[in-house]
């Protein structure tokens, strides 16, 4: 059973990071829902964590997981403050599509 | 089994993306990015990152999520319609990204020196003590400054989150920041 020993070369995860994020910017361009656009937001900044992972791993770099962890939280910060901020352009506009929030001004 | 473990948890990853695209209510997207986001915390433990798998597990299937679907069902997010932005955004995003993506992977398939990766390595020689060990120790003397100054950051999203959110005056709109510390 050699198929059971094989190692993973890490250029598959790389691929995979870049396939990820790829798939993060279709949704925020084709996303009509401004829910949706912020999950595709979360895709890329997952995506780019995958391959942080993965150079960590690459060059046995303990610093390069310690920035995932940093992104991490700094993505937490963000999507709390985000998800306020559609909370708030519901309020005012009472919808979530992207195309009719289209002025600064209330 | 390593090579099982990723070619599973690497098409349930795709899958739930491609899924996030195609579904037309957010709910179905949120649900779809969480199974993304846990295949991702085992990729990170097939990668010797036990610290971060669980990491992501509680704070973006955990925390960050419960976020997102608590915001869709607050406010009673529908079906998204499509308009003449997502058309254009479908015919120029869609072969500006397959050119970005061709590119990536040309330069990533051809990328020499990488190693591959197998099961149970740590990150480094295994005579300093477990993976954990080593990340504790880097980022709670070396780079403890910069962790400080994330939790200071966690404090003022939580107060941003709070007065955004928060109708005019008459009643708070939720803790939405305190679904995350």
């Amino acid at each position: 059973m050699s198929f059971l020993q094989h190692d993973v070369p890490l250029n598959w995860y790389l691929l995979l990071s870049a396939a990820l994020f790829s798939l993060g910017v279709v949704g925020f361009l084709i996303k009509r829902n401004l829910i949706t656009v912020f999950m595709s937001i979360e895709l890329m900044l997952n995506a780019v964590n995958l391959s942080f992972v993965a150079f960590a791993y690459q060059w046995h770099a303990v610093k390069g997981q310690i920035f995932v962890f940093f992104v991490m939280m700094v993505a937490a910060a963000e999507a709390a403050v985000g998800l306020a901020i559609i909370i708030a352009v519901f309020r005012a506009r009472a919808t979530l599509a992207v195309d009719r929030i289209n002025l600064m001004k209330l | 089994m390593h090579l099982i473990l990723f070619f599973l948890f690497a098409g349930l990853c795709l899958a739930g993306a491609i899924n996030l695209l195609l579904q037309t209510h957010p709910i179905n997207s949120a649900l779809s990015l969480i199974v993304v986001m846990t295949s991702l915390a085992v990729l990170y433990l097939l990668l010797g990152a036990e610290f971060l798998a669980i990491a992501q597990i509680i704070v973006y299937a955990g925390a960050v999520m419960v976020l997102f679907t608590f915001v869709v069902m607050l406010l009673n997010a529908g079906r998204e319609e499509r308009t003449l932005g997502s058309r254009a955004g479908a015919r120029v995003g869609f072969p500006a990204v397959a050119v970005l993506l061709a590119v990536l992977a040309t330069v990533l398939l051809h990328a020499q020196g990488l190693t591959a990766a197998h099961l149970g390595a740590g990150l480094t020689d295994a005579k300093s003590g477990t993976n954990l060990d080593i990340l504790s120790q880097v980022l709670f003397h070396e780079l403890l400054l910069p962790f400080e100054v994330t939790s200071v950051l966690i404090l003022i999203a939580i107060l941003g989150a709070v007065a955004l959110a928060r109708a005019d005056g008459s009643k708070t709109g939720g803790a939405e920041g305190t679904a995350e510390k």
